[in-house]
């Protein structure tokens, strides 16, 4: 449960504090990094939960606009990266990426905890 | 708190958001800032555009003085219709950004010598040539001139005033999707960047002498002056010049005078054998085809207008269209982003259209400085002073470069101790070009857009000064007419065709032809007119044209032979005219190439060539397999002539072009350049050369047919690049005939960049299209969608329609409303 929770609130104020476009792209750190801290698991587990929650969202919103899109900037894209014009290894990639800077961060939120004892 | 971890993980994410923050090198480019670029609340996944996107909705513009309803159609050409006209200016403005910002700015950043602040020191080269040529001097002073026309000072304004506002209302994960891949920001407009954007367009269809004063200079001084009358001669015996030969020209008001001492050292043997080649030059085939037939030539009785100008293929294009409908004008056409008004196109009483004049308006003067700190240059006899123009070029993550320009009465100093290349002699030279000075520019469109009649033509096009264009036009009342148009320079022969000494005034620039006694004829009694960049006139024109190297002279030929056997045409019949793929080169010059073979000295393979290309039937068709190798065998001549009389220049010369060799053919028997220079005991013949280039060509031409490219659409390879020449940005190998000597004037990434038909008839009919699409945005479906239509040589019957109309037609998709607020 805390693990579904966690990814769960992971993704969500990444995507929360996403709408500020303002703010740097990685500005989830913050949010993942707390939720971490927050929800507290073994290091592992917070990785996973810290890299499924990125993943998940960014994979989730690239796919929303790239079908709405029918592929038209995704497969150029993915030819200039180049990654063989495969939508879908990009949206992978994104989602790879987005999830391992979260996963990371949520190593630091879970190591800050001092209180080890309740694992 | 676990410090050790805490510590490791903490700086493995820090380091993890560096790298992916970060841009890094790859080859010649950079990598894009990868966690930005990718992520999908502010990377390039924002810029994918919903195939089913609205372009409804309201905008508030701050000072609008009405309501503008914009109604764009199924295409996306918007119809903007405004209560006033700087209201529309400041509405297309907007349009402009909205769908075409990047490449507007991007335009800017070229011209303005501005890429190296974008793109790295790589582009430092191009920056350091636009600079040193005067471009953004050249854009200072057209500014500073229109600053005083109350009327296009606020037309600019205004239209500047819509690109802000656009841009302010960008949120930072809209902005175009090659900024985001190049890691930039768009930054404000302002009047000076459109007028940057026409420097641009001067330099493109006049910048051609940048380079070509300096090989033609190489070219005459390594051959002497009698065998460069003879390669790169006056005359071209096809000519069929756009004013029809024997009409009769008035007596010229200025007679140039050749200075004293041009024979010795300007024109025949100097001292000093080499020159400089420019980084860069405009294509040799930017040109252009238009025409307008009278009524008595069409079916309907009323006249037909046509123009395609051949430009560099781009995506995003070049041109946009626009409808700009106010009380004053209603008028449609190819406008530029970047600036106001239509370009190329009609309104409810005329159409018009252009091509260039190919005239030369660049020359270099040879400048002598005291010393070399160029504060002072002899001129006239005495010490002038010259004044130091500064030029900063930014350079990313470079320190600035700080240029000094030597700035004399004959413009700037491009090139000096500071800035040269190999082997320059002269050491100092000053660019003289009209694009520099001061010209009106988008006046002439602004008034053609609200132009009524032929009266209205021609005192719009009458301060056209740069670059020198054809003006082909037709009204509804019935008149046609064509005019060359442009501030041209009074020549003696053969002025400004190389370096001239710029000590004094001797061979200064004696006076400017005056606008009325420039080419122009209206209503002929053959009921047509017509250009294609070929010379205006011929040679009993009282002033000199330039030498024929810029003047294609095949098209023109052909669309005259055509337009003199039509009657009762249709529109219909002007489409199959613009992608007409006959060469007539071709015909004029296979009886030479045939009679100059001999058959029984031919292998298998080659006497197969020869036959492929004596049965083909002049059309340059994308499975023509007679035209790869008529082209084929033509270049292996052209060097089997050339290249042993240019093989020991040192420095860059021109080809002669193909019209001198052909016209020498036709004519001679033993041509004096035919044998080869490099075999003293041999006097090789036209006939040998034939040989020779049949046997060289059949080696290229095996090749290519065991790699299955014999066919002309594939060795031609037709492509439309993006402005950043990225591959996946751009469509490549599009199956399009044709060839530069075609009226369908497409080669490998150039041709007809728009392509209009105007039929005059009481409710006006228009067929438009170009290579492109209405969104400059490479994640939209209108970024290319006119492309495949472009290639197969079809039309979009372009909605010209009345406000009352825009509202029910069906066409019509969507609906902005631009208001006060």
């Amino acid at each position: 449960m805390k693990f579904i929770t966690a990814i769960f609130l992971t993704a969500f104020l990444a995507f929360a504090i996403g709408l500020f476009t303002g703010l740097p792209w990685w500005s989830f750190v913050i949010t993942s990094f707390l939720v971490a801290m927050g929800i507290h698991q073994k290091s592992g587990k917070a990785f996973l939960t810290g890299f499924l929650g990125l993943f998940i969202l960014w994979t989730f919103l690239a796919i929303i606009k790239d079908f709405s899109n029918e592929h038209i900037l995704s497969i150029k894209v993915a030819k200039i990266l180049p990654l063989g014009g495969s939508y879908l290894v990009l949206i992978f990639v994104t989602g790879l990426i987005g999830g391992l800077v979260s996963g990371l961060a949520a190593i630091s939120g879970s190591t800050a905890r001092k209180n080890r004892a309740n694992l | 708190m676990r410090i050790v971890p805490f510590l490791i993980s903490t700086a493995a994410t820090a380091g993890l958001v560096f790298v992916l923050n970060s841009s890094w090198p790859t080859g010649k480019t950079k990598t894009p800032r990868l966690g930005y670029f990718l992520s999908p609340q502010q990377g390039f996944w924002q810029n994918e555009e919903a195939s089913n996107t609205s372009f409804s909705g309201n905008v508030k513009l701050e000072g609008l003085k009405s309501k503008v309803d914009v109604f764009m159609d199924e295409r996306l050409v918007p119809h903007i219709y405004a209560q006033t006209d700087l209201d529309a200016y400041y509405v297309q403005g907007f349009i402009h950004a909205k769908f075409r910002l990047w490449q507007m700015e991007f335009q800017t950043y070229v011209a303005a010598g501005r890429l190296s602040e974008i793109a790295g020191p790589e582009r430092l080269n191009i920056d350091l040539f636009f600079r040193r040529l005067g471009m953004v001097y050249g854009a200072e002073q057209t500014m500073q001139r229109m600053e005083k026309d109350h009327e296009m000072q606020a037309t600019v304004d205004a239209y500047t005033e819509g690109v802000n506002a656009y841009i302010k209302s960008l949120k930072p994960e809209e902005i175009p999707f090659e900024y985001k891949l190049m890691d930039y920001k768009p930054e404000a407009w302002t009047p000076l960047k459109t007028y940057l954007f026409l420097m641009y367009m001067s330099y493109d269809l006049t910048g051609s002498g940048a380079k070509q004063d300096l090989t033609m200079s190489n070219a005459k001084n390594y051959l002497g002056y009698e065998a460069f009358e003879q390669l790169f001669p006056n005359v071209q015996d096809s000519l069929d010049p756009i004013i029809p030969k024997g009409t009769a020209f008035a007596k010229p008001s200025i007679v140039p005078i050749a200075p004293k001492d041009v024979d010795s050292p300007y024109l025949n043997k100097s001292a000093y054998s080499s020159s400089a080649e420019s980084p860069l030059t405009p294509n040799r085939n930017n040109g252009s085809n238009n025409w307008a037939v009278s009524g008595k030539k069409t079916a309907s009785g009323r006249p037909i207008l046509c123009n395609d100008p051949h430009l560099g293929l781009n995506l995003p294009s070049l041109w946009y269209e626009v409808q700009i409908n106010t009380p004053t004008h209603n008028t449609y056409g190819a406008s530029f982003p970047g600036a106001p008004a239509v370009i190329i196109g009609f309104n409810d009483s005329i159409a018009w259209g252009v091509t260039n004049a190919g005239r030369d308006v660049l020359d270099y003067y040879e400048v002598q400085f005291k010393d070399t700190s160029m504060q002072e240059y002899w001129y006239n006899g005495e010490w002038k002073k010259a004044e130091l123009r500064l030029e900063t070029i930014k350079v990313k993550g470079k320190p600035d470069v700080n240029e000094y320009i030597a700035m004399t009465t004959m413009g700037p100093v491009m090139y000096d101790r500071h800035y040269k290349s190999d082997s320059i002699h002269p050491q100092y030279l000053a660019v003289k070009w009209t694009a520099t000075k001061a010209g009106t520019g988008l006046k002439t469109f602004y008034k053609l857009n609200r132009a009524k009649n032929f009266d209205d033509y021609q005192k719009a096009i009458a301060e056209w000064s740069c670059p020198g264009q054809n003006f082909a036009f037709a009204s509804k009342s019935g008149d046609i007419a064509i005019k060359q148009q442009g501030s041209f320079v009074a020549r003696w022969k053969r002025q400004g065709d190389f370096i001239m000494p710029g000590i004094d005034s001797t061979y200064q620039w004696q006076g400017m032809i005056p606008e009325s006694e420039n080419p122009m004829i209206k209503n002929p009694e053959r009921g047509w007119v017509s250009s294609a960049n070929q010379k205006a006139t011929d040679s009993t024109y009282p002033y000199y044209l330039g030498t024929s190297n810029n003047f294609p002279v095949y098209r023109g030929v052909m669309i005259n032979k055509r337009l003199s056997v039509m009657n009762g045409i249709t529109p219909m019949d002007m489409q199959y005219l613009q992608n007409e793929n006959f060469d007539v080169f071709a015909e004029m010059a296979r009886p030479v190439l045939l009679k100059n073979i001999d058959v029984s000295k031919l292998t298998t393979t080659e006497k197969k060539y020869v036959d492929i290309m004596r049965d083909w039937n002049f059309r340059n068709e994308v499975t023509a397999q007679g035209a790869t190798v008529f082209n084929a065998i033509w270049d292996s001549l052209e060097e089997v002539v050339w290249k042993d009389d240019f093989k020991n220049a040192k420095s860059p010369m021109p080809w002669p072009d193909g019209s001198t060799l052909l016209d020498n053919l036709l004519k001679n028997n033993n041509y004096r350049f035919a044998d080869n220079i490099n075999t003293p005991d041999k006097i090789e013949t036209i006939e040998d050369d034939v040989m020779e280039a049949v046997k060289k060509a059949s080696v290229f031409l095996a090749q290519l047919e065991k790699d299955k490219k014999l066919d002309w659409g594939i060795v031609k390879d037709t492509r439309v690049n993006h402005l950043l020449q990225l591959p996946a940005l751009s469509r490549l190998h599009l199956p399009i005939g044709g060839g530069k000597n075609c009226v369908n004037a497409t080669t490998s990434a150039h041709g007809p960049s728009w392509r209009m038909i105007v039929h005059m008839t009481d409710e006006t009919e228009a067929y438009g299209v170009y290579p492109g699409g209405q969104s400059g945005n490479p994640g939209s479906k209108f970024y290319d969608n006119f492309i495949d239509s472009w290639v197969a040589g079809k039309y979009y019957k372009l909605l010209f329609l009345s406000k009352e109309n825009a509202n029910k037609n069906e066409k019509i998709k969507w609906h902005m409303t631009f208001t006060n607020g």
